[in-house]
């Protein structure tokens, strides 16, 4: 598959906003560790502003600064957002109300577990009937996600917006289901080889491989992209940074993704 | 759109087990709802599926265990389907047919259990809890992938409601990108009391088995069940086909988290697209399976938005008062209802209707009639704001 990747974004730890995250991505030695901020989401409505959770702010930032990057309208996107845990905090608050037999479930919590909050919330914010889907590929959900973004934005022949993200899970799910920091990062594929791009993305996948993920070669890279599903986009994110042509593999299951990129 | 043909299917819910069981309870207007008795929950009906309790996994899937796989596992020895997949993976190969599952809510009943059992003092989950395998949304497709021998790439939608209408856009740009020369498309939702005691905190719940289109309809019985189709090209093997997938189309409300726009402008789009994409005109459709799921706004919304792309000559009717809301099943279990009714030549008329809405402007049927539709438009909705019509073609 061909496609012109228009732009890119990321919300990490160090890694504020891509702008700010080139000079890092390119120079790991630069990379200190910190919270992740995620700023309110002024497209929403006061009332979807106060329902939505850290998991739909989260996803919305790096949403909303891809479109920026790119000057493209959201609402005229269609987008693929993909995540293993949702919105844990909802998860593990609803499962606590479920062991007592006469305590009501929130009603707003309810709604925000549904996996698609996000993209419910990204849709709500831009008045947008664009297609938005919701995907759940455990540690897969980069690679299996670009792929699937990838596939619509060929077939249907219109820019996709994807976003990969996910955070740290609270409480006694969270024990199991270890996600020991919050990531995201967006991308908009568009079929269109001839417009502006960041870089031309050649990809190639193949389900007989192992499911390969190409991870940084700095340690403290390699173990954030390690602690979080959205984050094995590090090396590809490292590639895009420096500029160079190049390829990395992102996981699938079954098989594995070769990302080729060719800066422009 | 590269034309797409159904070459295999299969269908569980709480009407029945298999394609026969479940035509026969279509044809004789029998209800599977029952009482709801399920997670401490005593209010409302439910669909039920008996037997998942004492089904049991291949031993050497057994890390999969949850109420979710059991019932897709149950589903999947139906109706030759495993043959049937089998003969696909012998003339593709295994790593050329991928898995595209919705759900909503998996194995979380797993989770509840296991929070019932939790370590209080330490916050800790029993030792025996896998959430992998169970809770996490992508267990189904890894359970259906390894019961089915396949290799090829797995993807789990999960647009609440709307999650196994979605699959099939999904499987449709695999096919078409090359990524996969058939998919298995399908999904299962199983009872849980997150759903059943969510859409309670809605006040959601019908208190009587679910009415959809009724004057008098007063929300949702919860179901549960799973479906699964094979999917592929049209003519590339040698056998004869159950339908064909004509026309998709998908959209979103972008209007509200848990209330359908009352203007149904993200259905209408949903519909519009679908007939498009079938090259089809609304004349053409002789037949609509509608998301209908007995909620006062869901229904209203469905029906203007119907009206509006079809105008009132074109039969209408839910078959969520056979089985209930089966949530992220729903989408695939009505394709295989579709499926049947095209194969029948029987529509089958709203459930426990006394008198239809009578602001409805579009054609509500409220018993069984034979008209031999040729095509069929299946809508599913979901929370979110999330659409997707599909239009499925006789054979």
């Amino acid at each position: 598959m061909h496609l012109s990747l228009r732009a890119v974004a990321v919300r990490g730890p160090g890694l504020p906003c891509w702008d700010a995250a080139i000079p890092v991505l390119r120079d790991p030695a630069l990379w200190t560790d910190g919270p992740v901020i995620l700023p309110p989401l002024t497209a929403l409505p006061r009332n979807e502003r106060r329902r939505a959770g850290p998991i739909s702010r989260l996803a919305l930032s790096v949403a909303e600064e891809v479109c920026a990057q790119a000057g493209m309208d959201p609402a005229a996107l269609s987008a693929v957002f993909s995540s293993s845990n949702g919105d844990g905090g909802v998860i593990d608050s609803i499962l606590h109300t479920l062991t007592a037999p006469d305590v009501a479930v929130s009603p707003t919590q309810f709604h925000n577990s549904v996996h698609n909050a996000a993209a419910g919330y990204w849709t709500i914010g831009h008045g947008s009937i664009s297609p938005a889907t919701a995907l759940g590929c455990f540690d897969w959900s980069f690679g299996a996600g670009f792929l699937n973004a990838a596939a619509e934005a060929v077939t249907e022949n219109h820019p996709v917006l994807f976003v990969a993200y996910d955070m740290p899970i609270p409480g006694p799910i969270g024990t199991v289901r270890v996600t020991p920091v919050s990531f995201a990062c967006a991308f908009i594929l568009d079929p269109d080889l001839n417009g502006p791009a960041v870089a031309r993305l050649t990809l190639t996948y193949d389900a007989s491989m192992d499911d390969v993920t190409d991870l940084p070669a700095d340690p403290e890279l390699r173990a954030l992209a390690l602690a979080n599903p959205a984050a094995r986009s590090l090396a590809f994110l490292m590639l895009l940074a420096l500029r160079k042509a190049g390829y990395v593999h992102a996981g699938c299951l079954n098989g594995t993704l070769c990302m080729e990129t060719l800066p422009c | 759109m590269i034309p797409l043909v159904v070459t295999a299917g299969t269908v569980r819910s709480a009407i029945g087990a298999g394609l026969a069981e479940t035509r026969e309870s279509l044809l004789d207007r029998r209800s599977g709802l029952t009482p709801c008795d399920f997670a401490g929950v005593k209010t409302g009906y439910m669909g039920r599926v008996a037997g998942i309790e004492q089904h049991s996994l291949p031993s050497e899937l057994l890390s999969f265990d949850c109420r979710n796989n059991r019932l897709a596992d149950m589903t999947l020895q139906q109706d030759g389907f495993i043959d049937a997949v089998a003969d696909a993976r012998a003339f593709y190969g295994a790593s050329r047919i991928a898995v595209i599952t919705g759900t909503s809510t998996s194995g979380i009943l797993s989770s509840e259990e296991a929070y019932a059992r939790r370590n209080i003092a330490s916050g800790t989950m029993p030792a025996d809890f896998q959430e992998e395998y169970t809770q996490d949304l992508f267990s189904l497709p890894r359970y259906v992938a390894a019961a089915l021998g396949l290799t090829g790439p797995l993807l789990t939608v999960s647009n609440a409601c709307a999650s196994s209408s979605r699959a099939f856009i999904d499987a449709w740009h695999w096919i078409a990108a090359g990524l996969c020369d058939a998919v298995v498309v399908g999904g299962a939702d199983s009872l849980c009391g997150m759903t059943l005691r969510g859409f309670a905190s809605l006040s959601l719940i019908a208190s009587g088995p679910t009415r959809p289109c009724d004057a008098m309809r007063d929300g949702i019985s919860v179901g549960e069940g799973a479906g699964f189709v094979l999917l592929e090209r049209a003519c590339a093997r040698s056998i004869s086909p159950m339908a064909r997938m004509m026309g998709f189309g998908v959209s979103s409300d972008g209007y509200h988290m848990s209330s359908p726009d009352p203007a149904g402008r993200g259905a209408m789009a949903a519909m519009t697209q679908a007939l498009n994409r079938a090259s089809l005109t609304p004349r053409d459709i002789g037949y609509i399976n509608l998301h209908g799921t007995g909620t006062l706004t869901n229904d209203a919304m469905e029906d203007g938005a119907v009206f509006k792309v079809f105008g009132d000559g074109t039969p209408c009717s839910s078959t969520k008062g056979w089985t209930g809301h089966t949530l992220g099943a729903s989408g695939i279990i009505e394709v295989l209802f579709a499926i049947q009714t095209l194969e029948t030549g029987v529509l089958p008329g709203c459930l426990n209707v006394q008198t239809v809405d009578p602001a409805f402007r579009s054609q509500i049927i409220t018993a069984n009639e034979n008209t031999a539709p040729r095509a069929i438009l299946s809508n599913a909705f979901g929370f979110g704001g999330t659409n997707c019509s599909l239009v499925i073609g006789a054979a």
